[in-house]
């Protein structure tokens, strides 16, 4: 018998679910006041994802996929990637996009209905969210091949979930990635369902991790809800990446503490028991009793940053409410760099239609 | 000024377009070394490096995704999928980002690739190797679809696709990659998008087709200029969007039109072709529109291809149907 490989996974994780430090911390964290602005974002999101969620169900938003638990992932991958980098979100991801400077009132524009919600003045090479599972990972594969092919220290860093990983997308990505050892880090975000699926019914690997080995390619874990860990782990893969490296499959894991979507009720696959445990081991929860025990954060600064991100998240809730309406030829714009002329029938239509229409009310 | 075959237009087109771009990248199943399974390829990698000439894993899914993400990084990717047969993976790449990427970014990101596969039946291959899905891209909105018909529309066509700022499929039908040579000349000069041609003038019944069927097309027209009956013949040369001023034109003048497509019927470009012409024009229309396509079976295999796709000897009856229509 051959032995072709066997293998470790790496597991990372510096602060344990009641804040104490599990591991010598990484220098990012030796000062604990350098990752306050880490956790203020981590609260900004969590305030705007309770207002989104708020919004759907008094109907001012669509259905919405909340983030609630994935906050130190989020925070984590947006504070290692630089600005000249690609993000390639999947639909869960507005934490990050926050982080990479969009505004989040694009996330309630996007769950509201609305392309202009993929519109990203503050970084625009970024991909847009993207629904369909696992698609985005060939994108982030020819990305990543584009800026090695330009010999640029770039890095394409592409998200998906645990349910995506059982997609040929995702292996077909990470396969061509290892064969071209392209600047890509892949994180799977484990957070155990795939709507009402679990983890165990995904795949019987032990771990998400160690489907990069069977194509070469490097793979981690890491504590989704540790931030320290999410900064740690990513950021290596991310900085090994843009050296010439190669790729990283990260997987951050954690749980979705809310339901798949604002349409989801995930009372109907998994106990209250269970979601009660997984409190316990919240990312934000967690950051802040290690700032309180390091004396970086004091109450009053929570007081503080809970009216900040209150007074915050409703001048997004404004933007979003005050952005009118596209009109519909918006669905004839950008449809081609130049809309063909075998158009030319179809926007008249709709443009009579919506004479006719004003007329009626008019009249 | 050289004489060469359609297979040798693509590859020189391909070659011009990335003499000129340095953003222009192939990729694809053996389009390295090898040169393409049908030599579409042959030379490229030697002459610009296995980094613009990219053999990729086998997984069309794959190969389609990543010109998106080629594309959307400011390369402008040219694809191959080895058979048209195995395109339908790539579908998703197509449907739900190539032809979508520019309008839900709202302009912000676009997709400037173009997908080459050969499509059609015709030479003599294993199955799933013979198969027309054009209308199933052309359904798709947000691209083009392409389907030159001689090596001088493949060289000139294929320069257009790859230098528009959107995504188009092109198709090439392989039965006439080494069928007949033209005298093509390297100018680097796009033909035009969008727009029709007609290769033969005529006054008694329209023929609206493409790709391998245009000499089928020709041959009938020719069987019946003999007997006194006229066709003008369209190559639509692009697929989506069909250029139906030209069609309309003509099936204004001839009063009758017979539409042909190697595709199976139902749902077909023949079927849409048709509905249009009964829409814009049926006031001069002399006789129904006829549709000539192959039948809505499985393209069979080899032995029965000839049966299965259309011919001159259809067309033309299909042709005398309509003259004889009161």
């Amino acid at each position: 018998m051959t032995i072709a490989a066997s293998f470790e996974i790496r597991f990372t994780r510096y602060l344990l679910p009641d804040g104490r430090e599990a591991a010598r911390l990484p220098s990012f964290a030796a000062d604990p006041r350098a990752l306050v602005p880490d956790y203020r974002a981590m609260v900004f999101m969590r305030a705007l994802d309770a207002k989104a969620v708020a919004m759907q169900r008094t109907g001012q938003i669509g259905t919405y996929a909340s983030t609630l638990g994935k906050e130190g992932v989020d925070a984590g991958i947006g504070r290692v990637l630089h600005k000249e980098d690609v993000l390639l979100p999947s639909y869960r991801e507005s934490g990050v996009l926050m982080l990479r400077g969009v505004s989040p009132h694009r996330t309630l524009l996007y769950w509201g209905g609305d392309e202009r919600g993929n519109v990203f003045p503050e970084s625009p090479r970024d991909f847009p969210f993207n629904v369909p599972i696992g698609t985005q990972l060939p994108h982030a594969a020819g990305v990543a091949y584009a800026m090695k092919l330009r010999r640029e220290p770039r890095v394409a860093l592409v998200m998906c979930g645990d349910g995506a990983t059982s997609k040929g997308d995702f292996y077909e990505a990470m396969n061509a990635a290892g064969v071209w050892q392209l600047p890509l880090v892949i994180v799977a975000v484990n957070n155990q369902y795939a709507i009402s699926v679990p983890r165990h019914m995904q795949t019987k690997a032990q771990t998400i991790a160690q489907k990069a080995i069977a194509a070469g390619v490097d793979c981690e874990q890491c504590d989704g809800n540790d931030l320290i860990a999410v900064r740690d782990t990513v950021g290596r893969a991310v900085e090994k990446a843009r050296i010439g490296g190669g790729p990283t499959l990260v997987e951050a894991v954690t749980y979705r503490l809310s339901d798949h979507t604002t349409a989801d009720d995930a009372t109907r696959y998994r106990s209250a028991e269970e979601v009660k445990e997984q409190w316990k081991a919240e990312p934000i929860l967690r950051l802040r009793t290690w700032l309180h025990a390091k004396g970086a954060w004091s109450p009053a600064e929570e007081q503080a940053l809970a009216k900040d991100a209150a007074t915050h998240v409703q001048k997004m809730v404004q933007a979003y409410l005050e952005t009118p309406p596209p009109g519909p030829e918006q669905m004839f714009e950008h449809l081609y760099a130049k809309l063909p002329r075998q158009y030319i029938e179809q926007v008249a239509q709709l443009t009579e239609e919506q004479e006719s229409h004003v007329e009626h009310h008019a009249g | 000024m050289s004489n060469i075959t359609l297979v040798e237009g693509i590859n020189l087109a391909l070659a011009r377009a990335m003499q000129d771009d340095d953003s222009v990248v192939v990729l694809g199943e053996d389009v390295g070394l090898n040169g393409g399974v049908f030599r579409a390829t042959a030379g490229l990698q030697q002459r610009f490096g296995a980094g613009r000439v990219a053999d990729t894993p086998l997984a069309e899914g794959l190969i389609a995704g990543m010109a998106v993400g080629m594309a959307a990084e400011g390369l402008k990717p040219v694809a191959e999928i080895q058979f048209a047969g195995f395109a339908y993976t790539a579908i998703d790449q197509i449907l739900n980002h190539a032809g979508r990427l520019r309008h839900r970014t709202q302009g912000r990101l676009s997709c400037p690739m173009v997908l080459r596969t050969p499509c059609g039946a015709g030479i003599h291959a294993p199955e799933h190797h013979s198969e027309s899905p054009e209308a199933m891209f052309a359904h798709i909105p947000g691209i083009r679809v392409v389907y030159p018909s001689s090596p001088a529309k493949a060289y000139g066509l294929l320069l257009a696709a790859i230098q528009d700022p959107d995504p188009v499929v092109f198709l090439e039908p392989s039965r006439l990659y080494r069928r007949f040579k033209e005298e093509v000349s390297d100018d680097g000069k796009p033909l035009p998008l969008d727009k029709a041609f007609v290769v033969r003038e005529g006054t008694d019944v329209t023929f609206v087709t493409w790709g391998a069927m245009l000499h089928e097309a020709l041959e009938a027209a020719d069987e019946l200029a003999a007997d006194g009956l006229y066709a003008e013949v369209i190559d639509l040369a692009t697929l989506k969007p069909i250029d139906f001023d030209t069609v309309l034109a003509s099936v204004k003048k001839t009063g009758r039109c017979v539409v042909i497509t190697e595709a199976p019927r139902t749902c077909s470009l023949a079927s849409e072709i048709s509905a249009n012409i009964s829409e814009q024009a049926l006031l001069s229309l002399l006789a129904p529109v006829e549709r000539v396509t192959a039948f809505d079976t499985v393209t069979p295999m080899f032995r029965l291809e000839e049966k299965y796709m259309p011919d001159a000897a259809r067309i033309a009856a299909a042709a005398r149907k309509v003259m004889e229509y009161q």
